[in-house]
């Protein structure tokens, strides 16, 4: 793959970054003028308190967590892609998204709050339901190990993980019946996906631990590259492949269980950058995709944000987008599998 | 069995599967001698051990019993980068690196060498071209591997062996998916390696003309497993390629080096 076509993608993937949060910047449900946004913006200040409040206090932090959550969701599913060698990995899929959901209901219900994903602010009560959505994702990684060790078939894998997804619905289904009215409403629309949950007192966690995780996934570089050539390949190069791997499962839980519980259970992202990222760079060397698809996931989940707020109705859960967004380059692949590279 | 050229021996090798707590043994102490400068051939009917005891001699499956050593080292005591450094591999599965070129899969040869990021410097990047050249497929460098014919493909892992520098490279069944034209290319190329690069060369095969004519000795798993190594062809002569197969209707013929029945 040639340098020049690497550097083009990057450097158009970061235009749009820029462009989209522009974008999300200006567009609304409500109108504010470029000048006034450009004076809040600058720390000249706007007339208007409500506008400063939007921008400052609503927008911007849309714009980051929608931005980091599209970063993870993406590198999740490479990271998934490539450690259990299949093409069709990714958060949602294979349960990791419901297993950190799950994760959330059993902490928000054991806490004796409403049943829901809408994270409270003190701080004790979003670590708690961080810290539930990690286990639920880390239990879902820990079960698709042990079938992964069992089914060597990759379809296989990936229905256990959508009967894991059914496992947990119906586990919080369970929950939900015994939760007051209001908390299934709660638990009902965290389940749309939203990248508003996020508040300014809560970003430095949110924003810190995906950056952590995804500086921890590009250091995963060397052994992600071998292991593209089987795990016995990768131990023969010196990969301590158990290890790599479980490190690489536990970056992967991290970045969907923050997700998760600030966003909740976003589909098809993780599932579909990657291959946008592998698609248009024409290489799967890890060392140019994950820049690639870290950026590709950010734009993505901005355009999905950005088409959620421009509704003149109402603002449209995040999760009746990414499938539109996501099905169409997912069947794109599975139909050209023969001719796309990276399968053969 | 050691001779001074020999570079890997084994001692009382045992090797074969565990299921549960149950050992099952196919292959029982082997005191096997790999020497330098040579091209081996490892042959057997289906089911008699070849490919687990090559997996026991690259470390992928703990032996039953015995040790493998190294220049006098214990293979499985090594650390994973000085094996990684000692002994090369190229085996038949599946690769997800289509998308790499060729260039890249063979620079992945490096990893023992490079540092934490993989970074090639100009020594690792000239010596990736070096292996290219030296497994011929450097004409193909900045091809991706998904366009490649299985030949190419093949030759691709072979260089990609070559860049990692080991003494040793073991191959696990590498003609098996090959047309007579490119077995042939792929078993003249090991044999160069081994007598021009000073490299021990051990394959499995189910070519057995093709392993007669250019392997340098055999290794033989017969029908009682036992393992029978000499020189090529001491074991034609001495009828010890009679012992391979359990069917009793096929005869080996030394004349055109295959069965007949």
């Amino acid at each position: 793959m040639s340098h020049s076509r690497y550097v083009i993608t990057t450097i158009v993937l970061a235009i749009l970054l820029v462009l989209l949060a522009l974008a999300c910047l200006v567009f609304g449900s409500v109108d504010i003028p470029m000048r006034d946004i450009a004076g809040i913006l600058t720390g000249k200040g706007c007339d208007n308190k409500a506008w400063e409040i939007i921008i400052l206090q609503s927008r911007i932090p849309m714009i980051i967590t929608a931005a980091l959550a599209g970063a993870a969701l993406s590198i999740s599913g490479l990271l998934l892609q490539t450690t259990f060698n299949n093409p069709l990995a990714g958060p949602s899929i294979l349960g990791v998204s419901s297993g950190a959901g799950l994760g959330v209901a059993i902490v928000i219900l054991a806490l004796g709050g409403s049943l829901g994903g809408l994270l409270g602010e003190s701080v004790g009560s979003y670590i708690a339901v961080l810290v539930g959505a990690l286990l639920g994702a880390g239990v879902v990684l820990a079960v698709l190990i042990a079938f992964s060790a069992i089914v060597r078939s990759n379809t296989m894998l990936l229905i256990i993980g959508i009967l894991v997804s059914y496992l947990t619905s119906s586990v919080v289904q369970l929950l939900n019946s015994v939760a007051s009215e209001e908390g299934v409403h709660n638990y009902v629309a965290w389940g749309f996906g939203n990248f508003s949950g996020v508040s300014i007192s809560q970003m430095p966690l949110y924003a810190g631990i995906i950056f952590a995780a995804l500086v921890a996934s590009a250091l995963m570089i060397k052994p992600l590259n071998a292991m593209l050539l089987g795990a016995r390949y990768a131990r023969n190069l010196g990969v301590n492949v158990t290890r790599s791997r479980n490190i690489l499962l536990l970056i992967t839980g991290v970045l969907t269980a923050v997700v998760t519980a600030f966003c909740g259970p976003i589909g098809f992202i993780g599932l579909a950058v990657p291959h946008i990222a592998r698609l248009s760079l024409g290489t799967s060397n890890h060392s140019r995709l994950i820049p690639a698809t870290i950026l590709a996931g950010a734009d993505i989940a901005l355009l999905c944000a950005l088409v959620s707020v421009t509704n003149p109705h109402g603002i449209i859960p995040i999760n009746a987008i990414t499938p539109i967004i996501g099905v169409p380059i997912i069947l794109y692949i599975i139909l050209n599998r023969r001719r796309i590279q990276y399968f053969n | 069995m050691k001779t001074e050229s020999s570079i890997l021996t084994t001692h009382d090798l045992t090797v074969g599967y565990r299921n549960g707590s149950q050992q099952v043994a196919l292959l029982k102490n082997l005191n096997l001698s790999l020497d330098k400068g040579k091209l081996v051939a490892l042959l057997g009917q289906n089911g008699a051990g070849k490919s687990t005891l090559l997996r026991a001699m690259t470390c992928d499956e703990r032996p039953l019993g015995g040790s493998i050593e190294v220049n006098g080292k214990n293979l499985l005591e090594m650390s994973q980068k000085e094996r990684s450094r000692t002994l090369g591999l190229v085996s038949t599965e599946r690769i997800q690196a289509g998308a790499l070129t060729v260039t890249e899969l063979v620079g992945l040869g490096r990893q023992p060498h490079t540092g934490f990021m993989g970074r090639l410097d100009s020594e690792d990047i000239e010596i990736v071209r070096q292996s290219m050249a030296d497994a011929g497929i450097i004409g193909k460098a900045g091809e991706y591997i998904a366009s490649l014919s299985d030949g190419e493909r093949q030759k691709a892992m072979i260089a990609r062996a070559l860049a990692q520098e080991t003494p040793i490279i073991i191959l696990d069944e590498p003609t098996a998916f090959l047309d007579v034209a490119s077995r042939i290319e792929t078993m003249r190329l090991l044999q160069t390696l081994a007598h021009d690069r000073g490299k021990a060369v051990l394959l499995s095969s189910h070519d057995i003309s093709q392993s007669l004519m250019l392997a340098d000795e055999l290794w033989l798993i017969t029908t009682d497993r036992q393992v029978i190594t000499g020189n090529t062809s001491q074991l034609v002569a001495n009828g010890a390629m009679d012992r391979l197969f359990t069917n009793r209707s096929i005869h080996f013929n030394p004349t055109i080096l295959d069965y007949s029945f």
